[in-house]
C-alpha cells in the first residue's frame, strides 16, 4: 500500500496499522488485505459486487473495519455490502471511504450498505467520508443505507463528512420493530461550490420503537446542501428529528423534516433551524483573545464535533 | 490603570440621534474595585462594552496603562489584558465547558483545575465541566460559568456586567463570596457593573451614572450613604432591589 492510500486509511478509519478484530480493506476497487475472526466472518459475494459480514449471535465487544480507499483517476465503482448481526450481539463496524483524485477523470464511489439487526442486538455504526487531491476531476460519493432492525434491537449510526467530496446524496432507510430503537448523528461540512443531499426515511412498525435523528452541518462558499428527513410512526412509538445548519459566505442550504403518525400514539417531533454564527459568539471569544477567525473555527470545530 | 476621556456614544433613531454616554470621564486607578451603579437604561452597560471595545465611542480616548486603547479591536484589548463578564452568556451548542476555560486560561488546563474555577463560582465541578454550553444550563449556571472564565483569565481588569442578573437571590449570597475573594486576592481592578446593595459595600469607589453621564463619583464612604439615605434615592433603593433588564 503507498502513502497516499495510507493517508486516506488513516482519515477514514483511523488507522495507522493493521486494526484490531476483523477487517477488510478494498483500495481501487480490490480486496487489499482481509482478516476474520471466531465470531465474525466476512465474505465475497460469488458475483464480485461486495461482501457479506456475518456476526455471530452474542459476539461481544468486537469490532469489524471496512474502510475503502480510491486513489486511482477516473475510477468509478458500485459496491453492495451487507451486515448480519446475530441476536444478542454488540459490536462495532466502522466503515470509510477516502477517495484522492489528482487527474482529470471523475472518482466515484457509491455504495450499498444493508444492515439486519437481530433481536436484542446492539450495533455502532461509524462512517466517515473524506476526500483530497489537487484534481479537476471530481470526487463523488453515493452512499445508501439500509436497516432492518428486530424487536428490541439498536443501533447507534455516525456519519460524518468533513472535507473534499464535491458531490453527494445519500440515502439512509431504515425499519424498525418493536423496542427496536435507532440513534443517527450526522456531521457534514461542505466546501467551495460542493453540493450534499441527505435523506432519512425512518419507519416505526413496532410497538414501543424510536428513532433520534440529529443533523448537524456547515455550508461555506458557494456550496449547497439539502436535508430531508420523514419519521413515520405506524405503531406507538417515538420519533425526533433535528437538523441545525450553520450557514456561511455565499452557501444555500434547505432542511425538510417531515413527520407522519400512523397511529394514534405516535409521538413525533420535528426540529430545524438555520444560521448564521451569532454575532455575540464571536464578540465572547474575542474577549478570551481569540481573533475572529481563531473564534469562528472554533465554534465550527464544537459545532461539528 | 484604565482612564476614559471625554467618552460619548449615540444611536441612530428615527428621531434622530439619541445620545447614551455624554462626556464620561472616569479614572479607575491601580487594584481598584470599582462599582457603577444607575437607574435603567443610563448607560452603564454601554461604557462597559466600550471598555471591552465591543462598541466604539464616537468621541473621547481611552487609555489602558497609559497606552491608547481607542482605536483597538476586542481581541488586542483582550491580549493586552482586559476581561469581560457579558450580562448575557451566550450559549455555544457542542463547546464544553472545559474547552470554555481552558481558551480563557489560554493553556490547556487538566480537568481538575479548571474545576476549581467553576468551585469558585459555586458550581459542583464534576457535574459541568463536560457539559455543554448550550440551552440545558439554566441562566444562572451560564452567569456563574461566564464568571469563572474571567477568573482563569486573571487579567489586569476585569469587568462585569451585572453579575446578579438571571441569579436568584439565594445562588446570589455565594456570589457575593467569589467578588470579596476576589478582591482580596486579585492582582489587578474590577469594574462592576451592578445593583445589589452587597456589592456597593464591598466597592473602594463607586460611580453613580445617570442619563448618560456621571452623576456621582467618589468612595463607598461618601457615596453610599448618600444614594442609600436620601429622599431621591428611593427611586433608586427601588431599583437596586427590584429584578431588571439593563438597557
Amino acid at each position: 500500500m503507498d502513502k497516499i492510500l495510507q493517508t486516506l486509511l488513516e482519515k477514514v478509519a483511523s488507522l495507522h496499522e493493521v486494526p484490531e478484530g476483523a477487517y477488510n480493506i478494498r483500495a481501487n476497487g480490490q480486496t487489499e488485505s482481509r482478516r476474520v475472526t471466531a465470531n465474525i466472518d466476512i465474505e465475497t459475494r460469488a458475483d464480485g459486487s461486495g461482501i457479506d459480514v456475518h456476526i455471530k449471535p452474542d459476539t461481544k465487544r468486537e469490532s469489524v473495519h471496512i474502510p475503502v480507499i480510491l486513489s486511482r483517476t477516473g475510477l468509478t465503482e458500485t459496491v453492495c455490502n451487507d451486515f448480519f448481526v446475530g441476536d444478542g450481539a454488540e459490536v462495532t463496524i466502522v466503515a470509510g471511504c477516502g477517495i484522492h483524485n489528482s487527474g482529470a477523470g471523475e472518482s466515484r464511489h457509491d455504495g450499498l450498505h444493508r444492515f439486519f439487526i437481530g433481536k436484542n442486538a446492539k450495533l455502532k455504526y461509524v462512517e466517515k467520508h473524506y476526500g483530497e487531491g489537487g484534481g479537476s476531476g471530481g470526487r463523488i460519493m453515493n452512499p445508501r443505507t439500509e436497516i432492518t432492525i428486530e424487536d428490541g434491537g439498536s443501533m447507534e449510526m455516525e456519519t460524518v463528512q468533513i472535507k473534499g467530496i464535491d458531490s453527494t446524496k445519500r440515502e439512509t432507510v431504515a425499519h424498525l420493530k418493536a423496542g427496536a430503537r435507532l440513534i443517527v448523528q450526522e456531521r457534514l461540512m461542505t466546501h467551495e461550490s460542493q453540493t450534499a443531499e441527505s435523506r432519512f426515511d425512518v419507519f416505526m412498525d413496532g410497538e414501543g420503537a424510536s428513532a433520534n435523528i440529529i443533523s448537524r452541518s456547515v455550508a461555506r462558499d458557494r456550496s449547497e446542501q439539502m436535508f430531508f428527513s420523514n419519521l413515520i410512526g405506524n405503531a406507538a412509538s417515538a420519533g425526533h428529528t433535528e437538523c441545525d445548519a450553520i450557514i456561511m459566505d455565499h452557501a444555500k442550504i434547505s432542511s425538510l423534516p417531515e413527520i407522519t403518525a400512523n397511529h394514534p400514539d405516535a409521538a413525533l417531533i420535528h426540529e430545524a433551524a438555520i444560521g448564521k454564527i451569532a454575532g455575540e459568539q464571536i464578540i465572547k471569544l474575542m474577549t478570551l483573545g481569540l481573533s475572529e477567525e481563531e473564534a469562528e473555527a472554533q465554534i465550527v470545530n464544537g459545532f461539528l464535533k | 490603570m484604565l482612564e476614559l476621556q471625554a467618552i460619548s456614544f449615540g444611536v441612530d433613531e428615527s428621531r434622530g440621534k439619541k445620545e447614551i454616554l455624554k462626556n464620561i470621564s472616569l479614572t479607575v486607578g491601580e487594584n481598584k474595585f470599582v462599582v457603577i451603579t444607575g437607574p435603567n437604561g443610563g448607560g452603564k452597560s454601554t461604557l462597559a462594552r466600550i471598555i471591552m471595545g465591543i462598541e466604539k465611542p464616537d468621541s473621547g480616548r481611552i487609555l489602558f496603562n497609559g497606552e491608547d486603547i481607542t482605536e483597538k479591536g476586542i481581541t488586542e484589548r483582550a491580549n493586552a489584558g482586559i476581561s469581560f463578564a457579558l450580562q448575557q452568556p451566550v450559549r455555544f451548542k457542542g463547546v464544553q465547558v472545559l474547552d470554555l476555560i481552558r481558551l480563557a486560561a489560554k493553556k490547556d488546563l487538566s480537568a481538575a483545575d479548571a474545576c476549581q474555577y467553576l468551585s469558585e463560582v459555586g458550581l459542583c465541578a464534576k457535574d459541568y465541566i463536560n457539559r455543554e454550553v448550550n440551552s440545558s444550563l439554566s441562566g444562572g449556571e451560564l452567569k456563574r460559568i461566564e464568571i469563572a472564565t474571567v477568573l482563569a483569565r486573571a487579567t489586569k481588569l476585569s469587568v462585569f456586567d451585572e453579575p446578579e442578573a438571571g441569579i436568584d437571590l439565594w445562588s446570589f449570597q455565594n456570589l457575593i463570596q467569589v467578588f470579596e475573594k476576589m478582591r482580596e486576592t486579585t492582582n489587578g481592578s474590577i469594574v462592576i457593573i451592578s445593583h445589589q446593595e452587597r456589592i456597593l459595600e464591598i466597592a473602594d469607589e463607586i460611580v453613580v451614572i445617570s442619563d448618560g453621564s456621571i452623576l456621582k463619583h467618589g468612595t463607598r464612604k461618601e457615596i453610599l450613604p448618600e444614594i442609600l439615605g436620601t429622599a431621591s434615592a428611593q427611586v433608586t433603593c427601588q431599583f437596586y432591589r427590584g429584578d431588571r433588564q439593563d438597557g
